[in-house]
């Protein structure tokens, strides 16, 4: 395993984790672009501008660049979140440089009036499917009430008016300043040809013009809201709570996760024993999301509308009594447990890896093997943890309800 | 290429079916016990499901938090899941977990408390599965087709109905243990790093005396409707349409399978260019196969707003019936790319070879190598699956809408 980077004299960076055993190659353009680069005029943008990629460009045809990916048999495909969008693809060895070659060409897409007016279409189809779920889209507007005005409560989707409004023209000139190579990060892992891929990469994407753009990191002045939202067809009840948490760039993100891993993982956590264990709720869980300059703890609960006041009861509970008295020393080594073995397993795929090679490197600018990840997790101690309930408080938090009650009653 | 599979079938019928990796750091596991919803008695739909909740609720001597504690601190990342056939349970862990971890899923299987004063908390949990599945019209619309594609029992969702989960009493669960949780029939599949010699003892050594018991015959019902509308007042309409395949043990399978790959695998397949990419009609559309030991099916799915929806079932339709007349060389270039590229990376993770082992020992008796698949794969002409589709075109439909307005489908015309 060894660890490998290059820049351009663009600015675009290169980071590989080469691993000569592995059977594929993973590569991935990570673009630091996103909802919180929007405003109102290109809500929206960054996520269809993704799709847009797909659709073409000067040399090749939406159907040419989908033909091409398969004729690889690649697994492939792109997101786009608030501060991100990644575009990857896994392959066999041998078709590195042509992966490359076709991910840096979508890179630079054609954005044609006709493909922007029918992908329209399909972004729409895509905000009216997550509506009819109504778990999605919930962390959205649970966001927005914590954030507020803070460009980290923009919404990813964008909505079916924004998208209707959105003009190709305004698409181009976001495209242009934040798809700078300055911007871009492309990273690899697996069975990697450094050497090969620092020259496909100069190939291919060494004519991007840069342009001076950048991110403004403001200050997070999170809201204590609580909220419900009415939504008729809803059979279960659903409820996002959203506190603040370590920053990507904040050491106690480790104690962070492990400190989630405790109260609110799927299974075995407090949260887990006092409710879904007894059937009081569907799910129950608390993660920590990691962006740049702000962090944030997330509690999720979906359960039976008669259910739900109770539960953020419940919730809240449990939160206070972990603050009062912290963690044992079992529950920390059991949940080290847990993380070790996830990373273990979600590591020996070169697309897995990927994923943490990247972010890794475009939040922090650092390279952390697996064993140094674990070492990391292994390290954090009871007084860590207690540090981290003390500086994020989880019982104060902004509350969405989303469900068939037009009321939740909030806890006390 | 590829490592060799090792497999040891125990005197009580336990099938154990391995592929050591020494690549990998983990070992998976996946257990297939022939409890499947199919065994659920006529008026207790979710019996299936509502053991296996229980049965994670303690077993041997752990109760059911000492169980879930021990498996934590193992780092086994777990899975449950009931099928038509089996009730699954999975799980991975780093290698040198595994043997501890298969002591506790042999308690679990074989000494499972199904504790008395949980059966209500149980029973919450079942309900709370119903709900979700009314929050996801998507997986709605598919759990609904399948019931009506398949001849009763075979059809059945796993979830059961609300009615008969309120009538299941403890012994009714246990019961269910008794008649289904036997090794004849029983499967283990297990792959990463591990040596076969030691795990078969440990096998023998947790299942051995595991006690074989006689299996009742299943009674089928063919199914009576062919289009069924459900009024959901939701933004889109979602689309079903299923029609018959060849089991995955059929000679044809491949053939079949490459079929629905062209109509449906990676963005270059008919379905995705034809629907979404030309006409932009909707963001989800695809069709997979589905294989039972006897039957199997190709299931078609589309979501669309309702206004574009009558126009996405013409032209998916169109697509289906288009199959008939044959795929072409370059589109069955790109399935084998696709496939030889997923058969590789399938090697990486150490749960995907354990469910594919132990799914293929349950279907063909016994489990393919990965150089077997791909030699399979390479031998796929044109020819020999436009010879199948000839035969076997698709036709004799079978739909499913939920949404706010049913639309006209061509029953009966193939």
């Amino acid at each position: 395993m060894e660890f490998r980077s290059h820049t351009l004299p663009n600015g675009l960076e290169i980071v590989a984790e080469c691993n000569g055993e592995a059977h594929s190659t993973a590569l991935g353009f990570f673009v630091k672009t996103g909802s919180r680069d929007e405003n109102d005029a290109t809500a929206g943008v960054s996520h269809f501008l993704e799709h847009m990629t797909f659709k073409g460009t000067p040399t090749r045809s939406a159907d040419d660049v989908n033909r091409e990916f398969d004729e690889m048999g690649a697994h492939y495909n792109a997101f786009t979140n608030e501060e991100n969008t990644v575009y990857y693809a896994a392959v066999l060895p041998e078709f590195q440089d042509h992966a490359v070659e076709l991910l840096a060409d979508i890179l630079r897409p054609s954005l044609r009036d006709d493909d922007f007016d029918m992908e329209k279409q399909v972004i729409i189809e895509e905000i009216h499917m997550y509506d009819d779920q109504p778990p999605f889209g919930a962390d959205e507007k649970c966001r927005a009430a914590y954030f507020g005005s803070h460009p980290l409560g923009r919404s990813v989707l964008g909505t079916v008016q924004s998208i209707t409004e959105l003009s190709v023209e305004a698409m181009r000139d976001y495209f242009a300043r934040r798809y700078s190579p300055g911007n871009v990060a492309l990273a690899a892992s697996g069975r990697v040809d450094f050497d090969g891929l620092v020259a496909a990469a100069r190939r291919y994407c060494g004519r991007w013009q840069p342009c001076a753009d950048s991110r403004r990191i403001e200050p997070a002045a999170p809201q204590a809201v609580f909220q419900a939202i009415h939504k008729e067809i809803a059979t279960q009840e659903y409820a996002l709570e959203l506190a603040e948490g370590p920053a990507a760039g904040d050491d106690d993100r480790y104690a962070a996760k492990l400190l989630a891993t405790v109260l609110g993982d799927d299974s075995g956590s407090r949260l887990y024993w006092e409710l879904v264990d007894p059937g009081w709720a569907e799910q129950v869980s608390l993660n920590h999301c990691e962006y740049e300059g702000a962090g944030l703890m997330m509690t999720y609960v979906s359960c039976d509308p008669e259910q739900i006041a109770e539960n953020l009861q419940r919730i809240l509970d449990v939160y206070r009594r972990a603050e009062a008295e912290g963690i044992t020393a079992a529950e920390l080594k059991t949940a080290k447990s847990k993380i070790r073995s996830r990373i273990v397993l979600s590591s020996e795929r070169p697309r897995g890896r990927l994923f943490t090679v990247g972010a890794d490197w475009i939040y922090r600018r650092e390279y952390r093997s697996v064993e140094e990840d674990l070492e990391k997790v292994a390290d954090v101690t009871l007084d860590d943890v207690t540090a981290v309930l003390s500086k994020y408080p989880l019982r104060r938090s902004t509350t969405l309800a989303i469900g068939p009650l037009a009321d939740v009653c909030p806890p006390r | 290429m590829t490592e060799p599979i090792l497999s040891h079938v125990l005197p009580n019928g336990l099938a154990l079916v391995a592929e050591p990796i020494a690549s990998l750091q983990s070992a998976a596991f996946t257990f297939l016990v022939p409890a499947g919803c199919v065994h659920d008695p006529g008026k207790l739909s979710g019996l299936s499901g509502f053991t296996c909740e229980m049965a994670l609720r303690g077993a041997g001597d752990r109760d059911s938090r000492q169980f879930v504690l021990d498996l934590d601190n193992l780092g086994v990342e777990r899975h449950e899941s009931v099928s038509a056939a089996h009730t699954g349970f999975s799980g991975a862990t780093v290698a040198e977990n595994l043997p501890a971890a298969l002591a506790i899923f042999a308690d679990l299987l074989r000494r499972p408390h199904l504790p008395a004063d949980q059966v209500e908390a149980g029973r919450l949990v079942m309900f709370h599965e119903l709900r979700a599945v009314e929050d996801e019209p998507t997986q709605k619309v598919m759990i609904e087709l399948r019931r009506r594609h398949y001849p009763e029992p075979w059809g059945r969702p796993s979830q059961g109905e609300q009615q008969a989960l309120e009538t299941i009493a403890i012994d009714d669960i246990r019961g269910h243990v008794q008649r289904c949780y036997h090794p004849n029939g029983a499967i283990v599949g297990v792959a990463g790093r591990f040596e076969f010699e030691r795990l078969k003892d440990c096998i023998g050594e947790l299942f051995g005396d595991w006690r074989p018991c006689d299996v009742a015959p299943i009674r089928e019902r063919a199914p009576d409707c062919r289009y069924e509308h459900l009024v959901y007042d939701s933004n889109q309409t979602q689309i079903g349409i299923a029609y018959a395949c060849v089991p995955y043990r059929d000679p044809d399978y491949l053939k079949a399978w490459g079929a629905v790959g062209v109509l449906s695998g990676g963005s270059s397949s008919r379905l995705f260019t034809e629907v979404r990419e030309r006409r932009g009609l909707c963001y989800a559309v695809h069709a997979t196969c589905h294989t039972l030991r006897d039957r199997g099916g190709v299931f078609c799915y589309a979501g669309t707003s309702a206004d574009r929806a009558q126009e996405t079932l013409d032209v998916t339709l169109a697509e289906l019936n288009r199959l008939a007349a044959g795929i072409e060389d370059h589109e069955l270039q790109r399935l084998k790319a696709r496939i030889k590229s997923a058969l590789i990376m399938q090697q990486e993770s150490s749960s995907a070879r354990s469910s594919a082992l132990a799914r293929d020992w349950y279907h063909l008796g016994r489990a393919r190598t990965l150089d077997e698949v791909s030699s399979l794969i390479d031998a796929l002409t044109c020819e020999s699956i436009n010879a199948y589709l000839a035969e076997r075109p698709p036709g004799d439909f079978t739909f499913v809408t939920l949404g706010r307005r049913e639309l006209e489908v061509p029953v009966g015309v193939s």
